[in-house]
């Protein structure tokens, strides 16, 4: 043996020799009737168990929805809601009456609900500056914030059509006369506060134009703490969303009844958007929906019936496996 | 040594020795080509020995510099882009890019123009490299250095590419000549030297180039001082065969004619230097004229990849039109109302006072030009859905093509040890089409055969000797053997298995039968010791296998017929053109000759004890072994006359007198010519040898008939007197009398024997054969050489065997004389209806059919109307022969089996005469092994042997195959899934063009995400290992038939797409909307649901390609999971960066998703539900509807406990699999076993009936 041969012999042992020879080793699963029944087993007994659990965390949630856009418009207004909204000589606070069906604990979340509302439009979306909601006026570069950059040659701060479409209905809550403490503080992401709206930053020169969108804000307290803004100012995905408005923070008993007393402010009227009120509770899973829960349970079980299905065929219809009989060349000979 | 053996060599004058040559015309009749020289296309003036002159205008000729790179350093980079973004696809995303930077796109601008740069630049990153191996074999080619004259007859080594026009060069013995030459002198005294052309035109005989007279004497360094001469010759042309110009020397003006012209890529041979001049050089050589620039050829499955493209463009568009549909009718009916959009509105802004409101310039959402809006939109769809598109579908493809070619060249299993060479992929863009073949185009020497001969056989007197068995029957013998025993295991199986193998039945049946074959088997061994090809015993006497000890060591002696013996081997020793070569350590001398056959026959005789040693211009001296005296004598015979050996008389006859003055004839030639011409009384071992000699021809083995006459001193003088005549006679007729004459003289011969050569086949051709037949591809041999060779080799590879039905397609002698277009064309379709006919007819039998066709009826054959006729006769038989073909044909007849069937084809080939043979297949393959590199240069693959062409398709190619079809399919499939999300969210946003996921994301997702699994897939996965593609040729099929890149699968998977991206949507809208998604009551808005929703998708493709891979290595396993934790690292680090740059992505997995029960539930749920449909289906299919290589993974890797049995099937179906085939080593194999059974069981029968 030559030294190259011994030397190509120890090559034959290393890694990368195997993989230029597509030698290495390597594990070739095949999907036999026994594996095919266990995974099937094995999906139907992960699923329906975690279907069953997020089942339940769902239903322990108990949620509260009341549409008030259409009621909040006094019988005379019904006609031109459009009008009677954009009227600011007209007062628009209204009551509403929630009865508790069930016990809430609290923390009880408070979500304004707004349906057929495009905050995702790409317009609306792209509006807005971020640079300048933490670094205000300092930033220049608002181009984005277009149309509702400037007012009387002054910068908006916080500009663009987000901001200024800020949701402006107010919520007060009483039971029994008493007023429900309302918790408005810490519903916005932290890292929103802390990163993304200036600590420094004061509102300035905002609605200030002959067209006012939505709410006003207070100019002297800074953006970081205008938790209502940061929350609006998070775009939601969808067309039909809910944002949080704050969390009362005691236990509502059942058959409670809470008055809302609500200014009907924002304007969804010219495009018919529904508005709705919603208290809920909370799980570990976060809020009522029972679609996750359902469909774990269907896909747990219908993986169950898929392995008993599949079981029976494979008895009734037993191909035996490596049946060599379905090879082309033994298929052809036996249609011969 | 050297010097000597020269001078030895010198003194024979080799013109003299060719009879029909010696008389050659001393004055060549200026021809009417002359009067061309100086017209236009004949004005090349080439001043010889003055390169100097040619270094200025107007005789400024081009280097002898040869390039064949596609680029150079200026017009690499506008070409290779030009080609990148000749794809569709490119051409898109290049489009894309450049809207981006009018802001029209929905995409930031990196996240667009990045991947295309990397993909751009990896593809022309790849071209570079290629680019650069090609520069690299140019220079090696044109560093190759000659002597050249410097100055005052010293000649310097120069390089190649140094070379001008005008040099003087002096190449040596197997050299190659560096450029075009008009030939000088030669070491020879007549100045005459040998060619070989291989590298040309594919011939093999060496070929006689001879100078003029009057620069003969020009024959030594010194003389070339003060040379000079002016050559006027024709401009470049690619002619191979035509030369015309004159040569003005020492005032006198010669006529050149094309046997002065010696041509680059041929090489000198038998001759130890000659002169030349250089007068085409570089690019003007006729060889570099004659190629044409390889055409970049694309796979089948590449131009179906197109298509597929082409079907996700449509739906782009069909998307972006819905979607600027949408967008117009929502503007118009709905987003007017809604005033948190502040439209901008031309008519508002003149009545409001707005003028510190700039003008609103956003051009989407203009209620009042809609049209306008609604077709920018449109442009926004089309670049927002572009990852319908698999952008680094290509860059991949052209990484794992590049991976797979590494592994085909580093395949181990396809060195070869003896020229040091590896298998090449020089394109690698081929790859999955060597899955796909099912025609083979093979050129025969230098590819099946090493064009060297040896001497296997012979018959003397009648009797054969050499070894009668041949590898069929020993083969066939075993087979049964091996049957048997399988058989009685077989008993214990169940009786299902037994039932189907009926031939089992027959040796269980029958005991005798067994012990027959048993007992046959002994007896073969036994006779066989001495037969060698199978013992892979290299022979140790080059052009000398046989091994037969009645006749050697002098054996011979002994025998009864040693008088017949000694004349045979007279006439093998005598009857030739060849020269000895002394070599001065051995005493056993090594010849030159013609051909190889001649050398083949000097050295058997040599090794029977006739060595001929000495050859003056007379005289012919023997060493001979005298059975008399047991000595060794020495004996000179004297050299009368050389009737010559041509391809009409095929034959060939020397008269000589021995020492007492007796004149023999000696005559070789083929047998059925011989045997017309032998003496009633020569006719006694006519039949024995017969029979011999179809014995020979079956194994494909070469053979001539040996025959001798004595003739008297009074006819012998008679006779000499009318051939000398007719020597001098000059005219038209001389050929005809000649031949007359020698008719006169060549008759009542007397047989001898026969001697059988092999056309030594290269090793393991008939293996490979046998397994490419058996994988379902079809042979074609394509050959220069005669129609007796082609056949003997069609013999040799299993091509033909004995029982086919062979149909001849030639041109009858009459339409041949005729000349005339209509006869041959009438003639040659009245034999292809017949054969058809025939054909038709006897289909159902289980004969098979071949056809062998000659060059000229193929020309014809060719033409226009009869071509159709004739392709259909040829594809349905099973092996086609077509002999006497022209590079030219054999290109022609590539392109029309390739147009007329569709199917897949592949040419190999050697020589530069298969050039064009190799441009025109789809898969050109080049053998590496010669010197000869056009072949190689021309091809996309080149094999270093033609038996790795075996490994090359059935492994190589079934994997290449089966990779790239899944990984194309894969690519679509992510694609489609993924783009469609970015089209369901514009359902659900008013079709406004918003994304719902970050920029970065969609950017890695082609780039990082989820590329590495695919390209693993693509390089990595094997549905089989090597060696039970091997043993299953019949898996090969799944190629052909293209099973795995049907449009059914390509439907399906873009469906399986449709369905994971609906489910994947619409779980995550369902599940995360409205109500919250966190314990502290948060919703999710857009960012998380972007990200929980991307993050289904990346686990959900991920996952599928695991389901895909059938083959799991740590790679696959890294890659995979790998892609999807890199995801959330992808996520962690982006997040972290500051607000600015990670915009809505900031912080969004470790404060908004990841603490969220909910996000991972969803994950599991969505990835196992828009897996489930694609899982489902390959239960389903591998449960009731399984494909081959599903079962082979089954009796593979399934049952490892009961090997034994596992070990019969597998032997049992590997021989199932082998049965369908019609040519091949197997094949014949198989009708032997058939022909031994019905001799056993008539036995049996006459046994049982004598009982």
């Amino acid at each position: 043996m030559t030294d190259t041969d011994q030397e190509r012999d120890r090559n034959k042992e290393t890694a990368f020799y195997k993989f230029t020879q597509q030698t290495l080793p390597a594990c070739k699963p095949v999907l036999t009737p026994a594996w095919v029944i266990t995974i099937f087993l094995f999906t139907g007994c992960i699923f329906i168990p975690v279907g069953l659990v997020t089942l339940r965390a769902s239903r322990s949630v108990v949620e509260i929805v009341d549409r008030y856009d259409a009621e909040c418009v006094p019988e005379p207004f019904r006609i031109d809601k459009v009008s009677y909204v954009q009227d600011d000589s007209i007062p628009k606070n209204c009551s509403r009456f929630l009865k508790v069906h069930k016990y809430m604990k609290a923390p009880i979340y408070i979500y304004y609900q707004l349906d057929n509302y495009y905050q995702n439009h790409r317009r609306y979306v792209k509006s807005r500056s971020d640079q300048q909601l933490l670094h205000g006026r300092k930033y220049h570069g608002t181009s984005s914030c277009q149309p509702v950059e400037f007012n009387n040659d002054h910068a908006i701060v916080p500009c663009g059509l987000v901001a200024w479409s800020l949701f402006n209905d107010t919520f007060k809550f009483i039971r029994e006369r008493a007023e429900l403490k309302v918790n408005r503080k810490n519903i916005a992401w932290k890292s929103d506060r802390d990163h993304k709206f200036g600590k420094k930053v004061y509102p300035y020169n905002f609605q200030n134009g002959t067209l006012i969108g939505g709410g006003k804000l207070n100019p002297r307290i800074p953006l970081s703490d205008q938790e209502d803004l940061i929350v609006w100012m998070r775009i939601s995905a969808l067309p039909s969303f809910r944002k949080l408005y704050g969390r009362i923070e005691e236990d509502l008993d059942v058959d409670d009844v809470v008055v809302v007393h609500l200014m009907n402010n924002y304007n969804t009227y010219s495009f018919s958007g529904k508005k709705k009120l919603v208290l809920s509770t909370s799980s570990w899973l976060g809020g009522k929906n029972d679609f996750l829960g359902l469909a774990y349970v269907f896909v747990g079980s219908s993986s169950l019936i898929l392995a008993l299905v599949f079981m029976l065929l494979h008895l009734r219809y037993r191909r035996p496996y490596r049946d060599t009989i379905y090879l082309p060349w033994n298929r052809k000979s036996l249609s011969v | 040594m050297a010097a000597s053996s020269r001078r030895r060599k010198g003194k024979v004058r080799w013109s003299k020795l060719y009879t029909f040559a010696c008389l050659r015309p001393s004055t060549s009749e200026p021809s009417s080509a002359q009067e061309l020289i100086g017209q236009p296309g004949f004005s090349r003036v080439v001043f010889c020995n003055e390169p100097h002159l040619h270094k200025r205008k107007p005789f400024k000729y081009p280097h002898n510099y040869i390039s064949t790179t596609k680029y150079n350093v200026l017009t690499f980079l506008p070409r290779a882009l030009f080609e990148q973004f000749r794809r569709v696809a490119n051409f898109y995303f290049l489009l894309a890019a450049v809207l981006s930077l009018l802001s029209l796109a929905p995409f930031s601008r990196a996240s667009l123009i990045a991947p295309l740069v990397f993909v751009v630049g990896i593809s022309m990153l790849k071209e570079a490299v290629e680019d650069w191996h090609r520069f690299l074999q140019d220079l090696d080619v044109n560093n190759r250095t000659v002597k050249a004259h410097a100055s005052s007859g010293v000649f310097v080594d120069k390089l190649w590419k140094e070379l001008r026009v005008g040099d003087v060069v002096k190449v040596n013995k197997d050299e190659y000549f560096p450029s075009d030459l008009l030939l000088i002198s030669s070491s020879y005294e007549d100045g005459v030297c040998y060619v070989e052309t291989m590298n040309l035109d594919g011939e093999t005989n060496l070929k006689i180039k001879r100078c003029l007279e009057a620069t003969l004497s020009l024959n030594e360094d010194e003389e070339f001082r003060n040379f000079k001469a002016i050559v006027r010759c024709e401009d470049p042309n690619p002619n191979l065969y035509t030369f015309v110009g004159n040569l003005e020397f020492e005032n006198r003006s010669y006529p050149l004619c094309p046997s002065q012209v010696l041509l680059r890529d041929s090489k000198l041979r038998n001759t130890d230097y000659i002169y030349g001049v250089v007068i085409f050089s570089g690019h003007d050589t006729k060889a570099v004229r004659n190629s044409t620039r390889s055409p970049s050829k694309r796979s089948r499955m590449e131009r179906i990849m197109d298509r597929i493209i082409y079907l996700l463009f449509s739906i782009l568009l069909l998307l972006s039109l819905v979607s600027s549909i949408g967008s117009l009718l929502f503007l118009r009916h709905h987003m007017v109302d809604w005033w948190y959009l502040q439209l901008p509105d031309d008519n508002k802004v003149h009545d409001l006072d707005a003028s510190n409101q700039k003008k609103d310039n956003d051009k989407f959402f203009n209620p009042s030009k809609p049209v306008k809006s609604a077709s920018l939109q449109f442009i926004r769809a089309l670049i927002l859905y572009g990852y319908l598109i698999p952008i680094s579908l290509y860059v991949s493809i052209e990484v794992v093509k590049v991976l797979q070619a590494m592994l085909i060249n580093k395949d181990i299993e396809m060195y070869d040890e003896a020229t040091r060479k590896s298998v090449q992929a020089r394109t690698s863009n081929l790859n999955e089409e060597l899955g796909q073949v099912e025609m083979i185009l093979s050129d025969k020497t230098g590819t099946l055969t090493c064009n060297q001969m040896e001497f296997r056989k012979c018959s003397i007197a009648g009797i054969s000797y050499g070894g009668d068995v041949t590898e069929v029957d020993l083969a066939a013998s075993k087979r049964m053997n091996v049957d048997f025993e399988a058989s009685q295991l077989s008993i214990d199986e169940s009786d299902r298995i037994s039932q189907s193998y009926e031939e089992f039945e027959f040796s269980v049946s029958d005991f005798s039968a067994k012990k027959a074959v048993l007992g046959c088997r002994e007896v073969l061994d036994n006779t066989n010791k001495g037969n060698s090809r199978l013992s892979e015993e290299e022979s140790v006497i080059k052009g000398f296998n046989f091994r037969d000890d009645r006749l050697l060591n002098k054996n011979w002696i002994h025998g009864s017929n040693s008088s017949e013996i000694t004349m045979f081997f007279r006439v093998m020793a005598l009857c030739h053109t060849g020269i000895p070569i002394e070599d001065d350590k051995i005493i056993k001398l090594r010849y030159e000759a013609e051909s190889p056959e001649e050398v083949a026959f000097l050295v058997a005789s040599q090794e029977f004890g006739f060595q001929f040693f000495r050859r003056t211009q007379s005289v012919m001296v023997l060493k001979e072994f005298d059975p008399s005296s047991r000595m060794e004598v020495e004996r000179e015979y004297k050299l009368l006359n050389l009737l010559e050996f041509s391809s009409s008389r095929k034959r060939m006859s020397v008269i000589v007198s021995n020492e007492d003055g007796q004149i023999f004839l000696l005559c070789k030639g083929a047998d059925s010519i011989i045997f017309d011409r032998l003496a009633d009384n020569g006719r006694t071992y006519e039949q024995a040898t017969t029979s011999h000699l179809s014995n020979y021809a079956e194994d494909g083995l070469r053979t001539l008939a040996f025959a001798y006459r004595t003739v008297e001193a009074a006819e012998y003088e008679c006779w000499n007197t009318i051939f000398t005549q007719a020597k001098t006679t000059i005219g038209p007729e001389r050929e005809e009398l000649l031949e007359k004459a020698s008719e006169m003289i060549e008759k009542d011969l007397i047989l001898l024997g026969v001697v059988a050569v092999e056309d030594k086949l290269q090793k393991g051709v008939p293996e490979c054969i046998d397994k490419l037949a058996q994988a379902g591809l079809k042979v074609w041999l394509l050959t220069g050489d005669k129609r007796e060779t082609a056949i003997n080799i069609g013999f040799a590879c299993s091509l033909l065997r004995q029982d086919m039905k062979q149909f001849h397609l030639s041109l009858s002698r009459e339409a041949e004389s005729n000349n005339q277009v209509k006869a041959m064309k009438i003639d040659i379709l009245h034999q292809i209806e017949s054969s058809y006919k025939v054909m038709c007819q006897e289909r159902n039998k289980e004969a098979p059919f071949a056809l062998i066709v000659d060059g000229k009826a193929l020309e014809v054959a060719l033409r226009g109307d009869v071509k159709d006729q004739f392709l259909q006769l040829a594809v349905n038989c099973a092996s086609v022969i077509c002999c006497r073909v022209s590079p030219k044909q054999k290109a022609l007849i590539t392109r029309l089996v390739k147009e007329y069937t569709g199917r897949t084809t592949l040419a190999i080939g050697d020589g530069a005469n298969d050039v064009g043979m190799i441009q025109e297949a789809d898969i050109g393959v080049g053998i590496s092994g010669m010197e000869g590199m056009q072949a190689v240069m021309a091809s996309d693959f080149s094999l270093p042997q033609f038996r790795f062409l075996e490994r090359l398709l059935i492994v190589h190619g079934h994997w290449c195959y089966q990779r790239i079809a899944k990984m194309v399919l894969y690519f679509v499939y992510k694609n489609v899934a993924f783009g469609l999300t970015l089209f369901y969210y514009e359902l659900y946003t008013s079709f406004s063009g918003e994304v719902l996921y970050n920029d970065w994301y969609m950017t890695m997702f082609n780039v990082m995400l989820t590329s590495l699994p695919v390209i693993a897939l693509g390089v990595l996965e094997q549905d089989v290992s090597s060696d039970v593609c091997l043993q299953f040729p019949a898996l090969y099929q799944q190629g052909p038939r293209n099973v795995h890149f049907s449009w059914s699968r390509i439907i399906g998977w873009i469906l399986n797409g449709v369905v994971t991206s609906l489910v994947i949507f619409l779980a995550n809208i369902y599940i995360l909307s409205p109500s919250a998604f966190r314990q502290n009551g948060y919703v999710a808005d857009i960012n998380s649901l972007g990200a929980i929703t991307y993050t289904c998708i990346i686990w959900t493709v991920n996952c599928q390609i695991a389901l895909i891979t059938s083959h799991f290595t740590w790679i696959q396993h890294l890659s995979i999971w790998g892609s999807i934790l890199l995801w959330y690292i992808f996520l962690i680090l982006y997040g972290a960066l500051p607000p600015y740059v990670s915009g809505n992505a900031f912080q969004v997995f470790i404060e908004d998703i990841g603490p969220a029960p909910l996000y991972w539930i969803v994950t599991l749920l969505v990835v196992i539900v828009s897996l489930l449909p694609y899982f489902a289906h390959i239960v389903i299919q591998r449960s009731f509807y399984p494909m081959d290589d599903h079962i082979i993974q089954e009796m593979k890797y399934c049952f490892k406990k009961d090997i034994v049995r596992n070990n019969q099937m597998w032997l049992r179906e590997q021989r199932n699999s082998q049965r369908s085939t019609h040519i091949g080593f197997s094949a014949r194999v198989d009708a032997k076993v058939l022909s031994f059974k019905e001799q056993l069981h008539q036995k049996n029968y006459q046994f049982t009936d004598d009982l």
